[in-house]
This record gives C-alpha cells, sequence and structure tokens, in this order.
C-alpha cells in the first residue's frame, strides 16, 4: 500500500519538474510555427537586412529594430556597467557594515521596482530633460540608455558582487602581504580572479537589457528607421511586438512572430555564450 | 621613488572616489525615482481611490478593478506555479541529482529564466489565447505569469531545500520513515522559510510585469468575474494612463501604490529570510 503511494508520488514528481521542459518546448514551437512561414515566404535575409518596416506594404524589415534593441543594451552596458562593477567591488571590498545595510535593500528595491514603473518616470522626467539638456524630441536612444542601465543594475551587481567574494582569501592576503595597497590588489587579484563571475553579470544583464519591454517602449520614440545619434528615437524588437500585436492580422501578425523568432535567437546566443564563459580562472 | 609612491597614493584615493560615486549615483538614481513618484503620486492616493470604479478610461475616479485582477492573477498564477515549482525542486534535489534528464531539465529552467516577458506574451497570446481559445482571460494571462515565474520558484526552493542539513534526513530515515516521509515531514518543513521567500518575491513580479499581462488577459477595466474574463492589472492600467496621456495625475497615484506594493513585499521577504538565516545558526 505505502509503496503504490510512494511510486504515484515520485511520478508527480518527476512530471512537474519535466513541466519547465514541455512549457521551453512549446514555446518555441509556437513562436515558430506562426513566426517562421512569413521569413521562409519573404527570405531570412529580407528580415534581418530589409531596413523598411512597413508591415502593409509587404516590408518587413526588422534591421532597424535589430540595430535600436543593440544600440540602446550598448548605452546601458556602456553607463550601468562601470556603475555595477564599481557598486559591487564596493559592497564586497571596502563598505562599512552600517553602509552595506542600507545600500543592500536599495538595490532590491530597485530590482523589484515594475519596468513600466522606470519607464514612466522616464516619460515624465528623464525624456524633457534629455529635450531640454540636448535638444530633439527627447525621446532617445540615451533615455532608453539610461532606464535600462538602472535597470540592469541590480542583476550586475549581485552576480558581480557573489563572484569578487568568491575570491579565495589568501589571493588577497598574499598581495597586500606584498606590499600592494588596498586598490592594487583590487585591481590586480581581485578583479582579475573575479573576471568570469563579472562577465557572466555582464552578458546576463545584456540579456535583460534586450528583452525588456515597456520601461523601453515609453522612452524610446518607437521610430522604426535607422538612427543616425544617439539623440534619435528607435525600435526596439521588443517594442515592435508589443506596439503592433494589439491589432496586427495575417502576414504582419506573423512578421511580428518573426521579430520574437529573432528575439529569441539573439537571447539563446547570449545564454550559450553565459554556459561559455570558464567557471573558474585558468579553466 | 617618493614620486612613484605619490603616485599610488593618489590613484588608490582616486580609485576610492570612483567607488564611493558609483554608490552614491545608484542610491541617488533609486532614491530621485521613488521619491519623485511618492511624492507626486500620494497625494493622490486615498480610500476612494483604492475602492472606487474608474470613469472615462481612468481619467477619474479609482483603481478597483485593476487591483482585483492584479490580486486575481497572483492567486492564479501562483497557485498553479508554486506546487509545479516545489514538487521539482524536490525532485532535482531529493530523487535524482544527476543524470541527461536532470541535466535537461536545468537547462530548460535556466532558459525559461532567461526568456524576455515579451516571448512569454507572444506565446500566450497563440497557444493559450488563440489555439487553446481562452481568449483574453484571467487564465490565459494566470497561465502565462505561472509559467514566467516558474524558475524563481524552482531555484529557490532547491536553495531552501539544499540547506536543510543532512542529519535531519538521517535522524527520519534511522526512525523508519519512507523517503516521501523523510521529505513531507522533515525537509519541507525546515525549507518552507526559502520556499515562501521564493513565493513572495514571484509575487513581486507578477504585480510588476506588463508586456505578458497586455497580450494574455487584455486590458477591460471591468471587475473580471470569472477566470474567463479578461482583466487589467495595475502595471497595465499605469502603461495605458501613462502612454494614451489619460491622466498623468491617476497614473503617478497608480505607480505609487505600485512602488509601496513592492516595498511591502520586498520587506516581508526579508524578514522571512532574516529569521530563516538566524534559525539555521541556531
Amino acid at each position: 500500500m505505502r509503496k503504490i503511494h510512494e511510486t504515484i508520488i515520485e511520478k508527480l514528481l518527476l512530471f512537474s519538474a519535466v513541466v519547465a521542459v514541455l512549457v521551453v518546448a512549446l514555446i518555441t514551437y509556437f513562436i515558430f510555427a506562426d513566426g517562421l512561414p512569413v521569413m521562409q515566404k519573404y527570405g531570412i535575409a529580407h528580415f534581418i537586412t530589409g531596413s523598411d518596416w512597413h508591415p502593409l506594404d509587404k516590408q518587413f524589415g526588422l534591421l532597424p529594430m535589430i540595430a535600436g534593441s543593440f544600440l540602446v543594451t550598448l548605452g546601458a552596458l556602456v553607463i550601468g556597467v562601470p556603475l555595477s562593477v564599481g557598486c559591487a567591488i564596493f559592497l564586497a571590498e571596502i563598505a562599512p557594515k552600517q553602509v552595506t545595510r542600507i545600500i543592500r535593500p536599495a538595490i532590491e528595491l530597485l530590482a523589484g521596482i515594475p519596468s513600466v514603473v522606470y519607464g514612466f518616470y522616464g516619460l515624465v522626467i528623464l525624456v524633457p530633460l534629455i529635450r531640454e539638456l540636448f535638444g530633439g524630441r527627447g525621446f532617445s536612444i540615451l533615455g532608453g540608455s539610461v532606464v535600462l542601465a538602472i535597470m540592469i543594475l541590480p542583476t550586475v551587481v549581485n552576480i558581480s558582487e557573489d563572484a569578487i567574494r568568491a575570491v579565495p582569501r589568501e589571493y588577497k592576503e598574499g598581495s597586500l602581504a606584498l606590499g600592494a595597497t588596498h586598490w592594487q590588489t583590487i585591481k590586480k587579484v581581485i578583479v582579475p580572479s573575479a573576471r568570469s563571475g563579472i562577465l557572466t553579470a555582464i552578458v546576463l544583464g545584456m540579456g535583460r537589457a534586450i528583452g525588456e519591454t515597456m520601461a523601453v517602449i515609453m522612452v524610446v520614440g518607437n521610430v522604426a528607421t535607422l538612427p543616425e545619434s544617439i539623440l534619435d528615437p528607435i525600435r526596439t524588437l521588443t517594442g515592435n511586438i508589443a506596439i503592433e500585436m494589439g491589432y496586427a492580422a495575417g502576414e504582419h501578425s506573423q512578421a511580428l512572430f518573426a521579430t520574437g523568432i529573432v528575439l529569441f535567437a539573439i537571447i539563446m546566443i547570449l545564454n550559450f555564450m553565459v554556459t561559455l564563459v570558464p567557471k573558474r580562472v585558468g579553466e | 621613488m617618493e614620486r612613484v609612491r605619490s603616485a599610488v597614493y593618489l590613484e588608490e584615493k582616486i580609485a576610492r572616489g570612483f567607488l564611493w560615486a558609483s554608490v552614491l549615483v545608484t542610491l541617488g538614481a533609486m532614491l530621485a525615482i521613488v521619491f519623485h513618484i511618492l511624492e507626486q503620486g500620494l497625494v493622490h492616493v486615498n480610500w476612494t481611490f483604492l475602492t472606487d470604479e474608474p470613469r472615462f478610461m481612468g481619467k477619474e475616479g479609482g483603481i478597483f478593478p485593476t487591483i482585483v485582477s492584479t490580486v486575481y492573477l497572483i492567486l492564479l498564477s501562483l497557485a498553479i506555479a508554486t506546487p509545479i515549482g516545489i514538487m521539482a525542486a524536490i525532485q532535482l534535489t531529493e530523487y535524482t541529482q544527476k543524470g541527461p534528464l536532470v541535466k535537461t531539465i536545468r537547462f530548460a529552467t535556466e532558459t525559461l529564466a532567461g526568456i524576455p516577458s515579451i516571448i512569454f506574451g507572444l506565446f500566450g497570446f497563440a497557444f493559450l489565447v488563440l489555439f487553446m481559445g481562452f481568449s483574453w482571460s484571467l487564465l490565459s494571462g494566470g497561465l502565462t505569469l505561472a509559467f514566467m515565474v516558474l524558475p524563481t520558484i524552482v531555484r529557490t526552493s532547491e536553495e531552501a531545500i539544499k540547506s536543510v542539513p543532512l542529519s535531519y534526513r538521517e535522524g527520519s530515515m534511522a526512525l523508519g520513515a519512507t523517503k516521501w516521509q523523510t521529505v513531507w515531514k522533515i525537509v519541507l518543513p525546515s525549507a518552507l522559510p526559502g520556499i515562501v521567500t521564493g513565493v513572495i518575491l514571484s509575487i513581486g513580479r507578477v504585480v510588476g510585469e506588463t508586456a505578458a499581462v497586455i497580450l494574455t488577459a487584455g486590458s477591460s477595466l471591468n471587475i473580471p468575474t470569472s477566470v474567463m474574463d479578461p482583466a487589467r492589472s495595475m502595471s497595465v492600467h499605469l502603461y495605458i494612463l501613462a502612454m494614451e496621456g489619460i491622466s498623468m495625475e491617476k497614473a503617478y497615484a497608480t505607480a505609487a501604490v505600485l512602488i509601496i506594493l513592492i516595498f511591502i513585499i520586498n520587506t516581508i521577504a526579508n524578514r522571512i529570510m532574516r529569521k530563516m538565516s538566524s534559525n539555521l545558526a541556531a
């Protein structure tokens, strides 16, 4: 009797564990089943290298959106990575206990604030500020980058900090014993040893930035053309889907699923890159 | 020699300055956002705002239906994701820890955690809304959100279960308990605070999600009466208020409510986590 009971539970546990696999398979299937036919019909090159997005005239060039996603992400990394790694080093190496006690909840709060609230803040504060300082409409790559930089901060800080804390004490002690200053030790010993973890953090942050939707829509202007400066408006891959999904039909709708495929492919490549990062120095 | 040394000290000073600056900028950004939203929003938040129906697309009145919809979405998604997530974590920690299947499961969980919310939205739209015929509804939204938070729950539960000392299990088994009795009566109760923390953090994610919800649950302002009714969460409401320029005043107020909610959720999660670590230390 007890035996049967346990067997049923074990089957149930196994099934639950397999749910994640099923969901990933379903997601892949449904995105590709809806997006691939239109991609094959017009050619993948048409989607990836075409720079005209006029879905009603069968022009499905996604290049402006691909460029938009990458530029806004690059901007976010340029602003966010030095800040985040700085914070991580500070928390792991320098911060007095009382300071940590203030910073950690702050970073947790940053991680928890809904993306739409960031977007809203960007819309009411950042966009007018950029408009006043630099001219233009304010809806721009710059605005999107700043918002995303703040949004990826918690991810990059937390993972980098773990990596820095995981550096063996002896490394640090050895360096200090040789007469190196604290900063020399951080620069020459600790950060290089934590390199792979910091790199992982950056790639994960990049994934978050590319995948972010609502916050970006609210500040980048969503114009589907190739930008010429960081003050130009752009549209991202995610924004393309979110904005037009509501009213798209037929091939237009399929082209949005094709946009999803491109996004999916980029994220999978990034995930793959994370697995390539060596876990420890010298491995 | 003297010059080299002073250069080293100068660099040390500059570096320290940079590290302090990066922390101050981070704190400053957080405070700027939170204070601005609360300052502009809280003056419009009162009991009527929370309990009144919106009028004129939300230009006037309150946000009551969006609060109800948000609560329904939380309950529905967690009712689905919590048991599945915990059971998956038990499977991965207590039953099989190695082998190709486990590798596949881990890879899938990690992939799921990295998929952008808009892809979940597209998938929910194609699979649940259209293919399964659930249309824009609480059910479609709740299921999509359940898939989204599943990796979080699996991961936090796994961590919590792993932190239960091996001696607890050995003691239970030595007394003649079966594997499942040990898991159910000994391991799970000890891991509960960690699991609850994961669930609470998932609530935060559900509350904050917009893109996936708008594509699967729709944006109807009516109070849903069944799981097949469309609904609008607070985040979606804020998005629509701000993007369509319906009312900045109400948008600020909604954003303030969202921030306070997240603040409460984080505080509860921290309390539980702190209690857990002190329990383990004891």
